[in-house]
């Protein structure tokens, strides 16, 4: 788990905008963009991106290490792509045994990997700029969510690292016990599903002793609760968020008006 | 009057015994009450209840409790009871439940922070504190709201002895003389000070005593420390060793794991007790595990002796198969429940001799004689996650024995563990270092186990920085390995009950020094 810095360690204007509205105005940025398969309109989306990187103060080696899943899943999409894209069309470049490398193939490719990497980034920089208790205090406070989904999300989210430190118990525990895979797969993946099991039995009970401790405090007991930390929504949260949908608008009028834009439906 | 439980009863649904039934118990303003009983007299359901926390769909209940809606209750384990991510935060976590107007919650905070004596301030970060003041900070959540009423269900049982104390001195500065007090505690001693009324629950329902402390350990103390109460007074007599230290079966030399665990060395000998001691995060679980053949060190390394694995001490205990580990170090962990992969008690047991490929007729041998040692019989078809802690103790033990290891490695064995299965737990062991010649490594903060059955021990400690460690490995590791530097002191020692045997001590910063005797 990356260490979360204390509030007021975020440096940027972005960065400093309301959690809820810095959620929203990624969400009404990235999602319109999942309306086109052209490369053009995704580009453009990474290029306003990267452009707002700086106001947002994250460092681009920290958002390249939060990435990393993130980067994993596309070298595994493009694999995919090359290997079974059902379009071949285009000149073929290169042909080796049952692939068919052609600029078509390569087209949808690089088409996928903006798409993903123009969707998930305004989600990570977000992330990355965000206090997770700030963020669960504003969707309370400005966007109406619930105390009892917000609250108990962040106290489970609380919980997660507790989890590495119990596998590796449990793998212990399994070869303190005689059972060890050795070279056997079938043996291998038997034993990893008995010890996902007991973690996820673990968690549970985990999950239950944390929701009575919490109820023991009061929480969700039908009286009004009041806010130990006030979260504004201001002017520069609304201006925000507009900004988000008219830069998506704007892409998409790009690619449109260039006669790239493809439509999904 | 605080509250006031009237012929009080309650069946958790699916269960055919009652928890608790036919109870009568009144608690005034003031009153500090211990509450004692038999382990599964239903002493946390009735906090439970008092706390308003059993929902009527999860069972039938019977009679009334009549209570102040200020209740406090303080369980255990830290882990499941902060909340929040910043401490200050979860401590004003109740006070927002609670609907406190939001201009008084920061200074309810900071004076409920003050006054239990947390150390740091609200940014702290809850996955950096140590056990103990984890459980004083969940403690300062609970005080925050000034409940009238306060129940502790087992509040220290959790934490070594420094953060035991750190709790009692919080708990003495914040009682107000008004506040009622309700705790449940298996080491009486501990909380002695704390208290005015002892009352004893009965196994089969209802008050056995109730009265003042002195007067009801008078009455009742030999039948409370039967019953499985650390009853003071009732000290145990050491369990000496009866042969002279055999040969060396298990080495550490110079070990050392990344973040959690600075150079230490260790000797195991056969027909010997080593106890490992030292605060929460100098890394004695860690160094558990590297005896038991289940980590590899960073640096130094792990020697088992030819006499313990053949041909195999050519390479350390973490390269050997499972199997063959098994039946050469036994490990046992300090949750039970962790080591359970079988559906039944005599499938648990069975698991290690079928994977050393004995003989069915063997196998059944083995596995009842080991039901029979540690009375687990009548339990050989039940689910061993059903089990009662004691139980889920004593099959852990088992399930390691199983296999014939002729040295066990056991993390915590007598944590959170009644005076009954205590005490069978040191017999045992005794019985293993004395009649076969075991070496055993104990892991612990138990200074009563350490007293009746330790030969040898090694104390780790902490740098300065985490003098109390940390409460989890994730807290550890941000702790930063400039927190790490500790020192590791060896002590084979007669002092422990008298054993002659060669005594001395070594100390050393950052490295211990080899062992006196070698």
């Amino acid at each position: 788990m990356t260490a979360v810095p204390a509030p007021g360690n975020w440096r940027g204007a972005l960065a400093r905008r309301n959690p809820a509205a810095k959620l929203a105005a990624a969400l009404l940025f990235s999602l319109p963009l999942i309306a086109t398969l052209d490369p053009v309109a995704p580009a453009l989306a990474i290029v306003v991106e990267l452009a707002v990187l700086p106001f947002a103060g994250v460092r681009p080696l920290t958002l390249l290490r939060r990435a990393a899943p993130l980067l994993l899943s596309i070298a595994g999409l493009l694999v995919t792509v090359l290997l079974f894209a059902a379009d071949r069309s285009g000149t073929v470049l290169l042909a080796a045994g049952p692939v068919t490398l052609t600029t078509g193939v390569l087209e949808t490719a690089l088409g996928l990997t903006l798409r993903v990497v123009a969707i998930a980034l305004p989600g990570l920089i977000v992330l990355a700029t965000t206090d997770p208790t700030d963020l669960a205090d504003a969707l309370i406070q400005n966007a109406r969510f619930s105390p009892r989904f917000a609250i108990g999300a962040l106290a489970a989210f609380r919980l997660v690292p507790l989890l590495t430190d119990e596998w590796r118990t449990l793998a212990a525990a399994r070869r303190a016990r005689g059972v060890d895979a050795g070279r056997n797969p079938v043996a291998a993946i038997r034993i990893f599903t008995s010890t996902a099991f007991a973690l996820l039995v673990g968690a549970i009970r985990r999950g239950v002793r944390l929701a009575t401790a919490m109820d023991a405090r009061g929480f969700d007991a039908g009286i009004p609760r009041t806010v130990a930390r006030r979260q504004v929504f201001g002017y520069r949260d609304a201006a925000l968020m507009i900004a988000a949908v008219a830069l998506s608008a704007a892409a998409l009028t790009v690619s449109a008006l260039a006669g790239t834009f493809r439509p999904v439906f | 009057m605080r509250v006031d439980v009237r012929g009080f009863g309650w069946r958790f649904a699916g269960r055919r015994d009652w928890a608790v039934r036919g109870l009568d118990l009144t608690v005034e303003a003031g009153e500090r009450v211990l509450l004692l009983g038999a382990s599964g007299a239903g002493k946390s359901t009735l906090l439970a209840a008092i706390a308003g926390l059993l929902p009527e769909d999860s069972g039938e209940a019977e009679g009334e409790i009549k209570t102040d809606r200020e209740t406090g209750l303080l369980f255990q384990d830290p882990q499941t009871q902060l909340v929040m991510s910043r401490s200050g935060d979860d401590v004003a976590f109740g006070l927002e439940n609670l609907g406190t107007p939001a201009d008084e919650i920061w200074p309810r905070v900071d004076r409920t922070l003050h006054d239990t004596g947390f150390r740091y301030g609200r940014d702290r970060s809850t996955a950096a504190l140590s056990g103990g003041e984890a459980q004083r900070l969940a403690l300062a959540g609970v005080l925050a709201p000034r409940p009238r009423l306060l129940l502790l269900d087992e509040p220290t049982a959790n934490l070594d002895p420094a953060g035991a104390t750190l709790i009692r001195d919080a708990l003495a500065r914040t009682l107000t003389p008004d506040t009622a007090l309700i705790v449940v505690e298996h080491r009486v001693a501990e909380v002695l000070p704390l208290v005015n009324r002892v009352v004893v629950l009965a196994a089969g329902g209802g008050v056995l005593a109730d009265g003042p402390p002195d007067r009801i350990f008078a009455e009742h103390g030999a039948t409370l420390a039967d019953a499985g109460i650390w009853v003071p007074g009732h000290a145990i007599a050491p369990r000496k060793a009866a042969q002279a230290a055999g040969d060396p079966l298990l080495t550490a030399e110079n070990v050392t794991v990344h973040n959690r665990l600075a150079t230490t060395s260790l000797g195991v000998r056969a027909a010997r007790v080593h106890a490992v001691l030292g605060p929460n995060g100098a890394g004695k679980s860690t160094l558990a595990r590297l005896c038991g053949g289940l980590l590899a060190p960073t640096t130094g390394a792990v020697r088992a002796a030819e006499a313990l694995a053949g041909p195999d001490a050519a390479r350390p205990p973490h390269r050997w198969r499972a199997a063959a580990l098994a039946g050469r170090i036994g490990s046992v962990f300090q949750n039970p429940e962790h080591q359970f992969v079988t559906g039944t008690v005599r499938d648990e047991l069975a698991l290690g001799p079928r994977r050393r490929r004995r003989t069915p007729v063997d196998v059944d041998l083995v596995v009842d004689g080991l039901l029979e040692r540690l009375r687990l019989t009548r339990l050989a078809g039940a689910n061993p996650f059903t089990l009662s802690g004691g139980e889920a103790r004593r099959l852990s033990v088992a399930t390691a024995l199983a296999a014939g290891p002729r040295v066990l490695v056991l993390d915590e064995p007598t944590f959170g563990q009644d005076r009954r299965t205590w005490i069978e737990l040191v017999d045992l062991l005794a019985a293993l270092r004395d009649q076969e010649g075991a070496a055993i490594v104990a892991v612990t903060h138990d200074p009563d186990f350490v007293a009746a059955l330790a030969d040898e021990t090694t104390t780790l400690t902490a740098g300065a920085e985490t003098a109390e460690g940390a409460a989890n490995a994730e807290g550890a590791a941000s702790a930063g390995p400039s927190g790490r530097a500790g020192t590791a002191v060896t002590t084979r020692t007669a002092a422990a009950h008298g054993a002659a045997e060669a005594t001395g001590t070594t100390g050393a910063t950052g490295t211990a020094a080899p062992e006196p005797g070698r």
